[in-house]
């Protein structure tokens, strides 16, 4: 099976420096596409490629790159943004490819950089992640020196700075149009679209941001072509995806498997099963933005078109599994929490309605809810919904509530019922301040 | 009053950006490197020296978890609370953190030790429950382990 993203990555290993990179064959992609491609053409491969957003939404990546004016009289500098940002709880992944390959990271930079002739790049890192921002710095260096980026990168006349930026813990720093912002050392309230960051982003500049896990897999397509990479899913999908699982599992973990693999492989051969005394209730299969799934769907491909079809997304793709333990209007409380903490607060539905959902939930939870309190969720879940709010935090928010609204429906009215909570364990939570 | 190598450092974020302005941000965090949290005063100084109002500042300032505006313990240990974390129990970590060290989230130990604040999802989840002191992160805590994890601190 092949592991292109993760094949130098040993957990526990040092990541490979610069010189042992190149022995593995790093940086030719760079070396291939100065050489030989037009920027226009490596826009094409990845098109071909069918590669698709790994940040969540699963965007086309060619498409993406398409709206950036190109040619000589396309406004400068353009700007290219590594989104290492990685707030969405349950969600692990680039922290794997960040500390364990930072050298395959820039390469990807460099590639998505001459793509859309950007002149300046950032890897704009979340503050936690201190091992990956020496990792980085350190790569980002030797890179310099050996003439990958600056200026006449190998003697092409492509220029190519590189920035590390660590933020300051925001989780609305990841949605790309807020990361902006704080990149320009402002609050990190989303943008109104259009216009697009492509053709308006960073300091009003044509701007692509993109997901780590994303740009790790440009050198891979540049090195062995779109066909390649497509066969390297197992449904319509393309290319080869980090998947995770956390919960009350055996082995939990983050493996990178083919594009496609069902759910209950990964939950049984690779996450080792439930551990013994928990039994399986229902999971969020990528983060803490999706809807739930249940039993029904264990045997569904991780694609983004079949997890779709079952009302859910695929999102970052690392799975969060609910055991029969652990109480689901605790669960969504958690969840709710912490999206009501980190509303930007610039659309009152949401700055409003997730500190409402969320005292709604506490009041159940705490065994004083009422039955009309369900109908005011419900009615949360459509008015924050889609389409009626800034940006797409809220209806991420809306996502695993209504879903445990479908699945869980009788543990929320028995907590209503019986007016407290049949399982003990949430006595013990308390909010945050 | 910025010291000359704070200015310096400064000075360095905002050769690298349009406007002044655009590296408060940087700023606010050298500042608070140096003093541990960002004072009225130190907000006051930042923003004369990048050319932004006191008011504006504070706006970004108070809109980042991890700026400090009110002062902080030598050490600050940033639990998880986020779901993987739930699930996994972290609730019996922070009882007993809060239990040792006599103080609630947003408090400081007596002894300006200690300040314990929550956090939302380290990216760890896997090794789940997991907290943050300082820079050092701890994954896959139990409650036996967590004196000889603060014993570290001094
Ligand atoms: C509230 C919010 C938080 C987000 N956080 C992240 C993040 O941490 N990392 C990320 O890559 N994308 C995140 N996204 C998605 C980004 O907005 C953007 O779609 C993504 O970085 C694009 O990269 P891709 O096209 O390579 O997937 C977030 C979106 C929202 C609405
Ligand atoms: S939906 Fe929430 S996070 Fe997004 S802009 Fe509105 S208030 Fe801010
Ligand atoms: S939920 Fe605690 S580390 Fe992710």
């Amino acid at each position: 099976m092949e592991k292109p993203l993760t094949q130098h990555i040993v957990p526990g290993r040092k990541p490979l420096n610069l010189k042992e990179y190149e022995k593995v064959g790093g940086y030719q992609s760079v070396r291939k596409i100065l050489k030989e491609m037009s920027p226009q053409e490596v826009q094409a491969l990845v098109k071909d490629a069918n590669l698709r957003g790994r940040g969540g939404a699963g965007f086309p990546t060619g498409m993406k790159w398409s709206f950036v004016p190109m040619g000589p009289d396309a406004p400068s500098p353009k700007y290219l943004v590594a989104n290492a940002d990685e707030m969405e709880p349950g969600t692990f992944k680039d922290r794997v490819l960040l500390e364990g390959n930072p050298h395959q990271l820039i390469e990807g930079m460099i590639v998505a950089s001459y793509a859309i002739q950007a002149s300046i790049s950032y890897v704009f890192l979340r503050w936690a992640y201190k091992l990956a921002a020496k990792e980085i710095t350190q790569a980002i260096h030797e890179a310099y020196e050996a003439g990958y980026l600056g200026n006449n990168i190998l003697g092409s006349g492509f220029n190519l700075e590189m920035h590390l930026h660590t933020g300051v813990g925001r989780y609305m720093c990841g949605e790309e149009t807020a990361l902006l912002n704080a990149l320009e050392g402002k609050r990190a309230n989303p943008r109104a679209k259009p216009p697009f960051p492509q053709v308006s982003g960073l300091f009003g500049k044509p701007t692509i941001v993109n997901n780590v896990e994303t740009l790790c897999n440009l050198p891979h397509i540049v090195n062995n072509g779109a066909e390649w990479f497509k066969k390297l899913g197992l449904t319509e999908d393309a290319g080869t995806k980090l998947y995770g699982v956390s919960g009350r599992v055996k082995t939990p973990g983050c493996w990178e498997l083919p594009m496609g693999i069902t759910i209950r492989e990964l939950l049984e051969e690779y996450a080792g099963g439930m551990q013994d005394g928990y039994l399986f209730r229902g999971l969020l299969p990528g983060g803490a933005s999706t809807d739930f799934l249940v039993e029904e769907h264990l045997d569904l491909p991780m694609d983004y078109g079949s997890i779709q079809a079952a009302g859910s997304r695929l999102g970052t793709g690392t799975m969060i599994i609910m055991d029969d333990q652990t109480c689901p209007v605790g669960f969504t409380l958690n969840l709710q929490h912490f999206f009501a903490q980190e509303s930007c607060g610039f659309c009152t539905p949401c700055r409003e309605g997730l500190p409402w959902v969320e005292k709604i939930l506490m009041a159940i939870d705490k065994g004083e809810g009422k039955p009309e309190h369900l109908l005011t969720l419900d009615f949360h879940t459509k008015y924050l919904g889609p389409g009626n709010t800034f940006c797409a935090l809220a209806p991420g928010a809306m996502e695993p509530l209504q879903s445990a609204l479908k699945y869980f429906r009788e543990d929320f009215e028995r907590h209503i019922h019986e007016h407290h909570c049949p399982w003990s364990k949430s006595k013990a939570w308390q909010p945050s301040i | 009053m910025l010291t000359t190598e704070e200015k310096h450092q400064i000075d360095h974020e905002i050769s690298l950006v349009p406007s002044p302005k655009n590296a408060c941000i940087e700023a606010l965090k050298i500042v608070q490197q140096s003093h541990g949290w960002v004072s009225d005063e130190s907000l006051k100084d930042v923003a004369e020296y990048v050319g932004m109002s006191t008011a504006e500042l504070d706006s970004v300032a108070t809109f980042y978890n991890l700026i400090f505006r009110r002062p902080v313990g030598r050490h600050v240990i940033l639990v998880c609370d986020s779901i993987s974390c739930y699930v996994m129990g972290y609730e019996v970590i922070r009882n007993q953190l809060f239990e040792k060290l006599n103080i609630q989230y947003g408090q400081t130990t007596a002894d300006g030790r200690f300040t314990i604040l929550p956090n939302c999802c380290l990216g760890t989840c896997d090794c789940a429950p997991a907290l943050m002191i300082d820079h050092d992160l701890y994954r896959n805590l139990t409650v036996e382990q967590l004196d000889e994890i603060l014993s570290k601190y001094t």
